[in-house]
Protein backbone atom coordinates (compact mmCIF):
# COMPACT_ATOMS: atom_id res chain seq x y z
CA UNK A 1 0.00 0.00 0.00
CA UNK A 2 1.06 3.60 -0.60
CA UNK A 3 2.57 4.86 2.68
CA UNK A 4 3.79 8.46 3.00
CA UNK A 5 7.54 8.96 3.24
CA UNK A 6 8.40 9.34 6.96
CA UNK A 7 9.15 12.97 7.82
CA UNK A 8 10.94 14.47 10.83
CA UNK A 9 11.80 17.97 11.96
CA UNK A 10 15.33 18.81 10.86
CA UNK A 11 16.28 21.00 13.84
CA UNK A 12 15.18 21.24 17.44
CA UNK A 13 14.82 25.02 17.31
CA UNK A 14 12.72 24.55 14.15
CA UNK A 15 10.06 22.48 15.91
CA UNK A 16 10.05 24.84 18.92
CA UNK A 17 9.53 27.86 16.66
CA UNK A 18 6.86 26.01 14.64
CA UNK A 19 4.89 25.13 17.78
CA UNK A 20 5.38 28.63 19.22
CA UNK A 21 4.32 30.11 15.87
CA UNK A 22 1.23 27.96 15.93
CA UNK A 23 0.33 29.27 19.40
CA UNK A 24 1.22 32.95 18.90
CA UNK A 25 -1.59 34.72 17.11
CA UNK A 26 -3.85 37.76 17.32
CA UNK A 27 -4.98 36.61 20.77
CA UNK A 28 -1.51 37.30 22.22
CA UNK A 29 -1.42 40.92 21.08
CA UNK A 30 -5.10 41.85 21.21
CA UNK A 31 -7.31 39.46 23.22
CA UNK A 32 -4.96 39.08 26.21
CA UNK A 33 -4.39 42.84 26.80
CA UNK A 34 -8.11 43.50 26.23
CA UNK A 35 -9.06 40.93 28.88
CA UNK A 36 -6.42 42.12 31.36
CA UNK A 37 -7.64 45.71 31.04
CA UNK A 38 -11.27 44.58 31.34
CA UNK A 39 -10.53 42.84 34.65
CA UNK A 40 -8.71 45.74 36.31
CA UNK A 41 -5.28 44.91 35.04
CA UNK A 42 -2.97 43.16 37.43
CA UNK A 43 -5.56 41.09 39.31
CA UNK A 44 -6.21 39.15 36.11
CA UNK A 45 -2.65 37.81 36.18
CA UNK A 46 -3.27 35.68 39.29
CA UNK A 47 -5.96 33.39 37.76
CA UNK A 48 -4.02 33.58 34.49
CA UNK A 49 -0.83 32.05 35.96
CA UNK A 50 -2.81 29.54 38.04
CA UNK A 51 -4.48 28.34 34.80
CA UNK A 52 -1.08 28.20 33.08
CA UNK A 53 0.29 25.86 35.77
CA UNK A 54 -2.78 23.66 36.24
CA UNK A 55 -4.18 23.54 32.71
CA UNK A 56 -1.84 24.93 30.06
CA UNK A 57 1.46 23.25 30.83
CA UNK A 58 0.02 19.82 31.80
CA UNK A 59 -2.14 19.67 28.66
CA UNK A 60 0.79 20.72 26.48
CA UNK A 61 3.00 17.99 27.98
CA UNK A 62 0.21 15.44 27.50
CA UNK A 63 -0.25 16.37 23.83
CA UNK A 64 3.48 16.29 23.10
CA UNK A 65 3.96 12.87 24.68
CA UNK A 66 0.91 11.32 22.98
CA UNK A 67 2.02 12.86 19.69
CA UNK A 68 5.54 11.44 19.78
CA UNK A 69 4.24 8.08 20.99
CA UNK A 70 1.97 7.91 17.92
CA UNK A 71 4.59 9.28 15.54
CA UNK A 72 7.20 6.69 16.43
CA UNK A 73 4.56 4.03 15.63
CA UNK A 74 3.76 5.50 12.23
CA UNK A 75 0.77 7.76 12.93
CA UNK A 76 0.69 11.55 12.67
CA UNK A 77 -3.02 12.34 12.90
CA UNK A 78 -5.44 12.33 15.85
CA UNK A 79 -7.60 9.43 14.49
CA UNK A 80 -4.53 7.22 14.04
CA UNK A 81 -2.94 8.19 17.37
CA UNK A 82 -6.18 7.86 19.37
CA UNK A 83 -6.75 4.40 17.82
CA UNK A 84 -3.23 3.41 18.82
CA UNK A 85 -3.69 4.58 22.41
CA UNK A 86 -7.24 3.34 23.00
CA UNK A 87 -8.18 -0.06 21.55
CA UNK A 88 -11.78 0.93 21.15
CA UNK A 89 -13.81 1.19 17.94
CA UNK A 90 -14.89 4.74 18.84
CA UNK A 91 -11.33 6.01 19.34
CA UNK A 92 -10.46 6.98 15.73
CA UNK A 93 -13.86 8.65 15.33
CA UNK A 94 -13.18 10.81 18.39
CA UNK A 95 -10.09 11.91 16.48
CA UNK A 96 -12.35 13.70 14.00
CA UNK A 97 -12.18 16.65 16.41
CA UNK A 98 -8.42 16.83 15.93
CA UNK A 99 -8.99 17.32 12.19
CA UNK A 100 -12.16 19.44 12.16
CA UNK A 101 -10.99 21.97 14.75
CA UNK A 102 -7.86 23.18 12.92
CA UNK A 103 -9.38 22.94 9.41
CA UNK A 104 -12.54 24.91 10.26
CA UNK A 105 -10.62 27.51 12.26
CA UNK A 106 -8.32 27.90 9.25
CA UNK A 107 -11.40 28.70 7.11
CA UNK A 108 -12.08 31.98 8.95
CA UNK A 109 -8.62 32.64 10.33
CA UNK A 110 -7.18 33.06 6.83
CA UNK A 111 -9.77 35.83 6.24
CA UNK A 112 -8.57 37.68 9.38
CA UNK A 113 -4.98 37.07 8.26
CA UNK A 114 -5.80 38.80 4.96
CA UNK A 115 -7.08 41.87 6.86
CA UNK A 116 -3.71 42.12 8.66
CA UNK A 117 -1.80 41.84 5.38
CA UNK A 118 -4.17 44.35 3.73
CA UNK A 119 -3.81 46.88 6.57
CA UNK A 120 0.00 46.44 6.53
CA UNK A 121 0.01 47.16 2.79
CA UNK A 122 -2.22 50.20 3.26
CA UNK A 123 0.17 51.59 5.89
CA UNK A 124 3.19 50.90 3.71
CA UNK A 125 1.64 52.76 0.76
CA UNK A 126 0.27 55.59 2.93
CA UNK A 127 -3.36 54.75 2.12
CA UNK A 128 -4.40 54.47 5.79
CA UNK A 129 -4.29 58.21 6.47
CA UNK A 130 -7.95 58.56 7.50
CA UNK A 131 -7.59 61.55 9.87
CA UNK A 132 -8.48 61.71 13.56
CA UNK A 133 -12.17 60.87 13.43
CA UNK A 134 -12.73 57.50 15.16
CA UNK A 135 -15.80 56.90 12.98
CA UNK A 136 -13.62 56.90 9.85
CA UNK A 137 -11.71 53.85 11.11
CA UNK A 138 -14.84 51.99 12.18
CA UNK A 139 -16.40 52.67 8.78
CA UNK A 140 -13.26 51.64 6.91
CA UNK A 141 -13.09 48.36 8.84
CA UNK A 142 -16.80 47.67 8.22
CA UNK A 143 -16.38 48.27 4.48
CA UNK A 144 -13.14 46.31 4.28
CA UNK A 145 -14.51 43.21 5.99
CA UNK A 146 -18.04 43.31 4.59
CA UNK A 147 -19.64 43.92 8.00
CA UNK A 148 -22.40 46.07 6.52
CA UNK A 149 -24.04 43.54 4.20
CA UNK A 150 -23.63 39.92 3.17
CA UNK A 151 -21.27 39.38 0.22
CA UNK A 152 -20.58 43.13 0.04
CA UNK A 153 -16.85 42.66 -0.53
CA UNK A 154 -17.65 40.83 -3.77
CA UNK A 155 -19.23 44.05 -5.11
CA UNK A 156 -15.96 45.33 -6.55
CA UNK A 157 -14.67 41.93 -7.63
CA UNK A 158 -10.92 41.75 -7.29
CA UNK A 159 -11.08 44.75 -4.99
CA UNK A 160 -8.24 44.83 -2.47
CA UNK A 161 -9.77 42.68 0.32
CA UNK A 162 -10.26 39.78 -2.08
CA UNK A 163 -6.79 40.14 -3.57
CA UNK A 164 -5.20 39.93 -0.11
CA UNK A 165 -7.40 36.95 0.73
CA UNK A 166 -6.28 35.15 -2.44
CA UNK A 167 -2.63 35.96 -1.65
CA UNK A 168 -2.99 34.52 1.85
CA UNK A 169 -4.73 31.33 0.65
CA UNK A 170 -2.08 30.80 -2.04
CA UNK A 171 0.77 31.47 0.38
CA UNK A 172 -0.59 28.98 2.93
CA UNK A 173 -1.03 26.17 0.42
CA UNK A 174 2.27 26.80 -1.40
CA UNK A 175 4.17 26.69 1.89
CA UNK A 176 2.33 23.64 3.21
CA UNK A 177 2.87 21.82 -0.10
CA UNK A 178 6.63 22.24 0.33
CA UNK A 179 6.44 19.85 3.26
CA UNK A 180 7.24 19.84 6.94
CA UNK A 181 10.88 20.91 6.87
CA UNK A 182 11.08 22.89 3.60
CA UNK A 183 7.70 24.57 4.19
CA UNK A 184 6.57 24.97 7.80
CA UNK A 185 9.94 24.71 9.55
CA UNK A 186 11.89 26.91 7.15
CA UNK A 187 9.16 29.57 7.16
CA UNK A 188 8.91 29.62 10.96
CA UNK A 189 12.70 29.79 11.29
CA UNK A 190 12.70 33.28 9.77
CA UNK A 191 9.12 34.41 10.46
CA UNK A 192 9.26 34.02 14.25
CA UNK A 193 12.47 36.05 14.74
CA UNK A 194 11.03 38.66 12.32
CA UNK A 195 7.84 38.73 14.38
CA UNK A 196 9.87 39.25 17.57
CA UNK A 197 11.91 42.07 15.96
CA UNK A 198 8.72 43.86 14.75
CA UNK A 199 7.16 43.51 18.22
CA UNK A 200 10.29 44.84 19.99
CA UNK A 201 10.46 47.84 17.61
CA UNK A 202 6.79 48.67 18.26
CA UNK A 203 7.38 48.19 22.01
CA UNK A 204 10.33 50.62 21.98
CA UNK A 205 8.20 53.18 20.15
CA UNK A 206 5.36 52.84 22.69
CA UNK A 207 7.61 52.98 25.76
CA UNK A 208 9.35 56.13 24.49
CA UNK A 209 6.12 58.06 23.88
CA UNK A 210 6.39 59.95 27.20
CA UNK A 211 3.54 62.47 27.44
CA UNK A 212 2.57 63.06 23.81
CA UNK A 213 0.04 65.83 24.56
CA UNK A 214 1.45 68.30 27.16
CA UNK A 215 -2.06 69.74 27.69
CA UNK A 216 -3.10 66.30 29.06
CA UNK A 217 -0.24 65.36 31.42
CA UNK A 218 -2.28 62.54 32.96
CA UNK A 219 -2.12 60.66 29.64
CA UNK A 220 1.44 59.37 29.79
CA UNK A 221 3.19 56.03 29.30
CA UNK A 222 3.49 55.27 33.01
CA UNK A 223 -0.22 55.82 33.51
CA UNK A 224 -0.83 53.60 30.45
CA UNK A 225 1.23 50.84 32.01
CA UNK A 226 -0.74 51.38 35.22
CA UNK A 227 -3.98 50.90 33.27
CA UNK A 228 -2.67 47.48 32.26
CA UNK A 229 -0.93 46.33 35.45
CA UNK A 230 -2.30 48.16 38.51
CA UNK A 231 -3.75 45.75 41.07
CA UNK A 232 -6.15 48.08 42.79
CA UNK A 233 -7.91 49.74 39.87
CA UNK A 234 -11.38 51.19 40.60
CA UNK A 235 -10.61 51.16 44.33
CA UNK A 236 -11.54 47.48 44.71
CA UNK A 237 -9.42 45.31 46.98
CA UNK A 238 -7.54 42.40 45.47
CA UNK A 239 -9.82 39.95 47.32
CA UNK A 240 -12.95 41.55 45.88
CA UNK A 241 -11.47 41.22 42.40
CA UNK A 242 -10.39 37.62 42.91
CA UNK A 243 -13.94 36.72 44.02
CA UNK A 244 -15.07 37.35 40.42
CA UNK A 245 -15.68 33.84 39.03
CA UNK A 246 -16.02 35.09 35.47
CA UNK A 247 -12.47 36.44 35.59
CA UNK A 248 -11.16 32.95 36.52
CA UNK A 249 -13.15 31.43 33.67
CA UNK A 250 -11.90 33.94 31.11
CA UNK A 251 -8.30 33.63 32.33
CA UNK A 252 -8.46 29.84 31.92
CA UNK A 253 -10.01 30.29 28.45
CA UNK A 254 -7.24 32.70 27.44
CA UNK A 255 -4.46 30.31 28.53
CA UNK A 256 -6.20 27.44 26.86
CA UNK A 257 -6.74 29.12 23.48
CA UNK A 258 -3.46 30.99 23.52
CA UNK A 259 -1.34 27.87 23.97
CA UNK A 260 -3.29 26.03 21.22
CA UNK A 261 -3.86 23.07 23.53
CA UNK A 262 -6.84 20.92 22.56
CA UNK A 263 -6.39 22.18 19.01
CA UNK A 264 -5.17 19.03 17.29
CA UNK A 265 -1.99 20.75 16.10
CA UNK A 266 0.56 19.99 18.84
CA UNK A 267 -0.20 16.26 18.75
CA UNK A 268 0.55 16.23 14.99
CA UNK A 269 3.64 18.43 15.24
CA UNK A 270 5.04 16.31 18.11
CA UNK A 271 4.48 13.14 16.08
CA UNK A 272 7.34 14.20 13.78
CA UNK A 273 9.86 14.03 16.64
CA UNK A 274 12.30 11.12 16.67
CA UNK A 275 12.03 8.42 19.33
CA UNK A 276 14.86 9.74 21.53
CA UNK A 277 14.44 13.47 20.86
CA UNK A 278 13.80 15.67 23.85
CA UNK A 279 10.17 16.70 24.17
CA UNK A 280 10.08 17.86 27.80
CA UNK A 281 12.30 20.94 27.32
CA UNK A 282 11.02 21.60 23.77
CA UNK A 283 7.36 21.67 24.89
CA UNK A 284 8.20 23.85 27.91
CA UNK A 285 10.17 26.25 25.67
CA UNK A 286 7.24 26.52 23.24
CA UNK A 287 4.92 27.39 26.15
CA UNK A 288 7.47 29.88 27.51
CA UNK A 289 7.81 31.45 24.03
CA UNK A 290 4.07 31.93 23.77
CA UNK A 291 3.96 33.52 27.23
CA UNK A 292 6.84 35.85 26.32
CA UNK A 293 4.97 37.11 23.24
CA UNK A 294 1.72 37.41 25.16
CA UNK A 295 2.71 38.91 28.53
CA UNK A 296 6.06 40.60 27.88
CA UNK A 297 5.24 42.03 24.43
CA UNK A 298 1.44 42.05 24.00
CA UNK A 299 0.93 43.17 27.60
CA UNK A 300 3.31 46.10 27.24
CA UNK A 301 2.17 47.44 23.86
CA UNK A 302 -1.56 47.50 23.17
CA UNK A 303 -3.17 49.03 26.27
CA UNK A 304 -0.44 51.62 27.08
CA UNK A 305 -0.46 52.77 23.41
CA UNK A 306 -4.25 53.15 23.37
CA UNK A 307 -4.28 54.86 26.80
CA UNK A 308 -1.72 57.60 26.12
CA UNK A 309 -3.70 58.93 23.15
CA UNK A 310 -7.31 57.98 23.90
CA UNK A 311 -7.47 57.69 27.71
CA UNK A 312 -9.05 54.89 29.76
CA UNK A 313 -12.15 54.74 27.57
CA UNK A 314 -10.06 54.00 24.47
CA UNK A 315 -8.10 51.24 26.15
CA UNK A 316 -10.94 48.73 26.35
CA UNK A 317 -12.52 46.60 23.67
CA UNK A 318 -12.64 43.21 22.03
CA UNK A 319 -10.00 41.77 19.71
CA UNK A 320 -11.23 43.37 16.47
CA UNK A 321 -12.24 46.70 18.04
CA UNK A 322 -8.83 47.16 19.67
CA UNK A 323 -6.83 45.90 16.73
CA UNK A 324 -8.60 47.37 13.73
CA UNK A 325 -10.43 50.44 15.08
CA UNK A 326 -8.58 51.75 18.14
CA UNK A 327 -4.93 51.13 17.22
CA UNK A 328 -5.11 52.63 13.68
CA UNK A 329 -6.49 55.78 15.33
CA UNK A 330 -3.61 55.67 17.84
CA UNK A 331 -1.07 55.38 14.99
CA UNK A 332 -2.60 58.52 13.47
CA UNK A 333 -1.65 60.49 16.60
CA UNK A 334 1.73 58.79 17.07
CA UNK A 335 4.96 60.26 15.65
CA UNK A 336 6.19 57.84 12.91
CA UNK A 337 2.71 56.30 13.20
CA UNK A 338 2.58 55.18 9.56
CA UNK A 339 5.68 53.01 9.96
CA UNK A 340 4.69 51.74 13.38
CA UNK A 341 1.28 50.89 11.90
CA UNK A 342 2.95 48.93 9.11
CA UNK A 343 5.18 47.05 11.58
CA UNK A 344 2.19 46.33 13.83
CA UNK A 345 -0.03 44.85 11.13
CA UNK A 346 2.88 43.02 9.52
CA UNK A 347 3.66 41.38 12.87
CA UNK A 348 -0.02 40.45 13.24
CA UNK A 349 0.13 38.96 9.73
CA UNK A 350 3.23 36.91 10.62
CA UNK A 351 1.59 35.76 13.86
CA UNK A 352 -1.51 34.76 11.89
CA UNK A 353 0.21 32.91 9.04
CA UNK A 354 2.43 30.83 11.33
CA UNK A 355 -0.80 29.78 13.07
CA UNK A 356 -2.86 29.14 9.92
CA UNK A 357 -0.07 27.01 8.40
CA UNK A 358 -0.14 24.76 11.46
CA UNK A 359 -3.90 24.33 11.11
CA UNK A 360 -3.51 22.60 7.74
CA UNK A 361 -0.90 19.99 8.71
CA UNK A 362 -3.11 17.66 10.84
CA UNK A 363 -5.60 17.08 8.00
CA UNK A 364 -2.84 16.68 5.41
CA UNK A 365 -1.09 14.11 7.61
CA UNK A 366 -4.40 12.25 7.94
CA UNK A 367 -5.18 12.29 4.21
CA UNK A 368 -1.71 10.93 3.52
CA UNK A 369 -1.62 8.17 6.12
CA UNK A 370 -5.34 7.36 6.14
CA UNK A 371 -6.30 7.55 2.46
CA UNK A 372 -2.85 6.99 0.97
CA UNK A 373 -2.82 10.27 -0.97
CA UNK A 374 0.41 11.93 -2.05
CA UNK A 375 1.16 15.23 -0.29
CA UNK A 376 0.27 17.28 -3.38
CA UNK A 377 -3.11 15.53 -3.76
CA UNK A 378 -3.84 15.89 -0.04
CA UNK A 379 -2.98 19.61 -0.24
CA UNK A 380 -5.21 20.06 -3.32
CA UNK A 381 -8.14 18.29 -1.65
CA UNK A 382 -7.77 20.31 1.54
CA UNK A 383 -7.41 23.51 -0.49
CA UNK A 384 -10.83 22.77 -2.03
CA UNK A 385 -12.54 22.08 1.30
CA UNK A 386 -10.82 24.97 3.07
CA UNK A 387 -11.55 27.51 0.35
CA UNK A 388 -15.22 26.46 0.26
CA UNK A 389 -15.43 27.25 3.98
CA UNK A 390 -13.60 30.55 3.55
CA UNK A 391 -16.04 31.56 0.80
CA UNK A 392 -18.95 30.80 3.14
CA UNK A 393 -17.38 33.07 5.78
CA UNK A 394 -16.76 35.84 3.24
CA UNK A 395 -20.27 35.51 1.76
CA UNK A 396 -22.14 35.69 5.11
CA UNK A 397 -20.04 38.65 6.20
CA UNK A 398 -22.81 40.82 7.67
CA UNK A 399 -21.89 41.26 11.35
CA UNK A 400 -19.38 38.46 10.65
CA UNK A 401 -22.19 35.96 11.33
CA UNK A 402 -20.65 32.89 9.69
CA UNK A 403 -17.24 33.57 11.26
CA UNK A 404 -18.82 34.04 14.67
CA UNK A 405 -20.88 30.83 14.33
CA UNK A 406 -17.90 28.71 13.28
CA UNK A 407 -15.75 30.31 15.98
CA UNK A 408 -18.31 29.49 18.67
CA UNK A 409 -19.09 25.89 17.72
CA UNK A 410 -15.64 24.83 16.51
CA UNK A 411 -13.21 27.48 17.76
CA UNK A 412 -14.54 27.21 21.31
CA UNK A 413 -17.01 24.34 21.86
CA UNK A 414 -15.11 21.65 19.92
CA UNK A 415 -11.76 22.79 21.35
CA UNK A 416 -13.09 22.22 24.88
CA UNK A 417 -14.44 18.83 23.77
CA UNK A 418 -11.14 17.81 22.19
CA UNK A 419 -9.20 18.91 25.27
CA UNK A 420 -11.56 16.82 27.44
CA UNK A 421 -11.03 13.79 25.14
CA UNK A 422 -7.23 14.26 25.20
CA UNK A 423 -7.15 14.66 28.99
CA UNK A 424 -9.27 11.51 29.39
CA UNK A 425 -7.10 9.53 26.97
CA UNK A 426 -3.86 10.67 28.56
CA UNK A 427 -4.91 10.53 32.21
CA UNK A 428 -7.09 7.43 32.19
CA UNK A 429 -6.24 5.30 29.11
CA UNK A 430 -2.64 5.99 28.13
CA UNK A 431 -1.84 6.44 31.81
CA UNK A 432 0.25 9.20 33.40
CA UNK A 433 3.05 6.70 34.20
CA UNK A 434 3.43 5.73 30.54
CA UNK A 435 3.06 9.41 29.64
CA UNK A 436 5.82 10.39 32.02
CA UNK A 437 7.98 7.63 30.59
CA UNK A 438 7.43 9.10 27.12
CA UNK A 439 8.24 12.61 28.37
CA UNK A 440 11.36 11.38 30.16
CA UNK A 441 12.86 9.58 27.17
CA UNK A 442 15.68 11.77 25.84
CA UNK A 443 14.55 14.61 28.12
CA UNK A 444 16.79 17.57 28.87
CA UNK A 445 14.39 18.68 31.58
CA UNK A 446 12.84 16.75 34.43
CA UNK A 447 9.08 17.29 34.39
CA UNK A 448 7.78 17.59 37.99
CA UNK A 449 6.39 14.22 39.19
CA UNK A 450 3.33 16.07 40.50
CA UNK A 451 2.32 16.37 36.84
CA UNK A 452 0.80 12.85 36.87
CA UNK A 453 -1.58 13.81 39.68
CA UNK A 454 -2.45 17.18 38.13
CA UNK A 455 -3.23 15.74 34.67
CA UNK A 456 -5.28 12.87 36.08
CA UNK A 457 -7.40 14.73 38.62
CA UNK A 458 -6.98 18.51 38.65
CA UNK A 459 -6.83 19.41 34.94
CA UNK A 460 -10.01 17.45 33.99
CA UNK A 461 -12.00 19.01 36.85
CA UNK A 462 -10.67 22.50 36.05
CA UNK A 463 -11.49 21.96 32.38
CA UNK A 464 -14.98 20.66 33.05
CA UNK A 465 -15.85 23.52 35.41
CA UNK A 466 -14.72 26.12 32.85
CA UNK A 467 -16.51 24.27 30.04
CA UNK A 468 -19.83 23.95 31.89
CA UNK A 469 -19.72 27.56 33.13
CA UNK A 470 -18.99 28.79 29.62
CA UNK A 471 -21.73 26.65 28.05
CA UNK A 472 -24.22 27.75 30.72
CA UNK A 473 -23.46 31.38 29.96
CA UNK A 474 -23.40 31.36 26.15
CA UNK A 475 -25.37 28.38 24.84
CA UNK A 476 -28.87 29.90 25.16
CA UNK A 477 -28.13 32.81 22.82
CA UNK A 478 -26.64 30.45 20.24
CA UNK A 479 -29.70 28.21 20.12
CA UNK A 480 -31.83 31.33 19.71
CA UNK A 481 -29.60 32.60 16.88
CA UNK A 482 -29.95 29.25 15.10
CA UNK A 483 -33.72 29.58 15.13
CA UNK A 484 -33.76 33.20 13.95
CA UNK A 485 -30.87 33.77 11.53
CA UNK A 486 -30.63 31.94 8.15
CA UNK A 487 -26.87 32.72 7.92
CA UNK A 488 -26.36 30.81 11.18
CA UNK A 489 -28.35 27.86 9.81
CA UNK A 490 -26.32 27.80 6.57
CA UNK A 491 -23.11 27.89 8.58
CA UNK A 492 -24.28 25.01 10.79
CA UNK A 493 -25.36 23.02 7.75
CA UNK A 494 -21.93 23.49 6.21
CA UNK A 495 -20.32 22.43 9.47
CA UNK A 496 -22.45 19.27 9.57
CA UNK A 497 -21.39 18.46 5.98
CA UNK A 498 -17.69 18.90 6.83
CA UNK A 499 -18.13 16.68 9.90
CA UNK A 500 -19.83 13.98 7.80
CA UNK A 501 -17.09 14.15 5.14
CA UNK A 502 -14.29 13.74 7.66
CA UNK A 503 -16.12 10.91 9.49
CA UNK A 504 -16.49 9.09 6.16
CA UNK A 505 -12.77 9.56 5.44
CA UNK A 506 -11.94 8.20 8.92
CA UNK A 507 -14.10 5.12 8.17
CA UNK A 508 -12.11 4.51 4.97
CA UNK A 509 -8.85 5.06 6.85
CA UNK A 510 -9.78 2.58 9.60
CA UNK A 511 -10.56 -0.09 6.96
CA UNK A 512 -7.24 0.63 5.30
CA UNK A 513 -5.31 0.40 8.58
CA UNK A 514 -7.09 -2.88 9.47
CA UNK A 515 -6.12 -4.36 6.09
CA UNK A 516 -2.51 -3.26 6.59
CA UNK A 517 -2.45 -4.85 10.05
CA UNK A 518 -3.89 -8.12 8.73
CA UNK A 519 -1.40 -8.16 5.87
CA UNK A 520 1.52 -7.70 8.22
CA UNK B 1 1.27 53.64 38.30
CA UNK B 2 0.95 52.26 41.80
CA UNK B 3 3.55 50.25 43.72
CA UNK B 4 1.41 47.11 43.41
CA UNK B 5 1.19 47.75 39.66
CA UNK B 6 4.99 47.92 39.42
CA UNK B 7 5.32 44.71 41.41
CA UNK B 8 2.79 42.76 39.33
CA UNK B 9 4.29 44.09 36.06
CA UNK B 10 7.86 43.24 37.03
CA UNK B 11 6.86 39.81 38.29
CA UNK B 12 4.77 38.99 35.22
CA UNK B 13 7.00 40.45 32.51
CA UNK B 14 10.24 39.55 34.28
CA UNK B 15 8.98 36.07 35.10
CA UNK B 16 7.83 35.17 31.59
CA UNK B 17 10.90 36.76 29.95
CA UNK B 18 13.25 35.06 32.40
CA UNK B 19 11.50 31.72 31.93
CA UNK B 20 11.74 32.03 28.13
CA UNK B 21 15.41 33.09 28.18
CA UNK B 22 16.25 30.21 30.58
CA UNK B 23 14.52 27.70 28.26
CA UNK B 24 16.16 29.10 25.10
CA UNK B 25 19.61 29.06 26.76
CA UNK B 26 19.13 25.41 27.65
CA UNK B 27 17.94 24.58 24.12
CA UNK B 28 20.70 26.49 22.31
CA UNK B 29 23.45 25.95 24.86
CA UNK B 30 26.11 23.24 24.64
CA UNK B 31 24.83 19.73 25.37
CA UNK B 32 24.74 18.74 29.01
CA UNK B 33 27.78 16.80 30.14
CA UNK B 34 25.55 14.37 32.00
CA UNK B 35 23.75 11.72 29.99
CA UNK B 36 20.22 12.38 28.75
CA UNK B 37 17.52 11.50 31.22
CA UNK B 38 16.16 8.03 30.86
CA UNK B 39 12.63 6.94 31.45
CA UNK B 40 11.43 4.96 34.46
CA UNK B 41 10.62 2.02 32.23
CA UNK B 42 14.08 2.04 30.65
CA UNK B 43 15.58 1.45 34.09
CA UNK B 44 12.93 -1.12 35.01
CA UNK B 45 13.50 -3.04 31.79
CA UNK B 46 17.21 -3.15 32.49
CA UNK B 47 16.60 -4.50 36.01
CA UNK B 48 14.23 -7.16 34.62
CA UNK B 49 16.77 -8.12 31.96
CA UNK B 50 19.47 -8.38 34.61
CA UNK B 51 17.24 -10.65 36.73
CA UNK B 52 16.44 -12.90 33.75
CA UNK B 53 20.15 -13.17 32.95
CA UNK B 54 20.93 -14.06 36.57
CA UNK B 55 18.20 -16.76 36.63
CA UNK B 56 19.49 -18.23 33.36
CA UNK B 57 22.98 -18.38 34.81
CA UNK B 58 21.68 -20.04 38.00
CA UNK B 59 19.76 -22.65 35.94
CA UNK B 60 22.88 -23.22 33.85
CA UNK B 61 24.83 -24.01 36.99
Amino acid sequence: MNRPVPENWSTRIGVILAVTGSAVGLGNFLRFPGLAAKYDGGAFMIPYFVALLLLGLPLAWAEWSMGRYGGTRGHHSSPGIFRLIWKNKAAPYLGVLGLIVPVVIYMYYVFIESWCLGYAWHYLTGAMDLGRDPEAYTKFFAGYTGLEADASIFAGFLGTPLIFLLICIALNFILINRGLTRGIELFCLWAMPALAVCAVLVLIRVLTLGTPDPSKPELNVLAGLGQMWNLDADGKSIWEQLANGKMWMEAAGQIFFSLSVGFGVIITYASYMRRDDDIALSSTTAVAGNEFFEVSLGGMITIPAAFVFLGAAGAVGGTFALGFNTLPLVFEYMPLGRWVGFLWFFLLFLAAITSSLSMLQPAIAFLQEGLGLTRTRAVALLCGVGTAGTLLVVWFSKNLTAMDTLDFWVGTFCIYLLACVQTFLFGWVFGPRRGLEELDRGADLRVPRLFTFVIKYISPVYLLVVFVAWAWQDMGDRVKAFAEDPAVRWSMLFLAAVFALFLWWIRLAVKRWQMEEQAS
Amino acid sequence: MTTSGWIIMLLSVGGTTGFFVWCIRRVLGPPDKTAKMRGVLDTELEIEEEERRRRREERGC
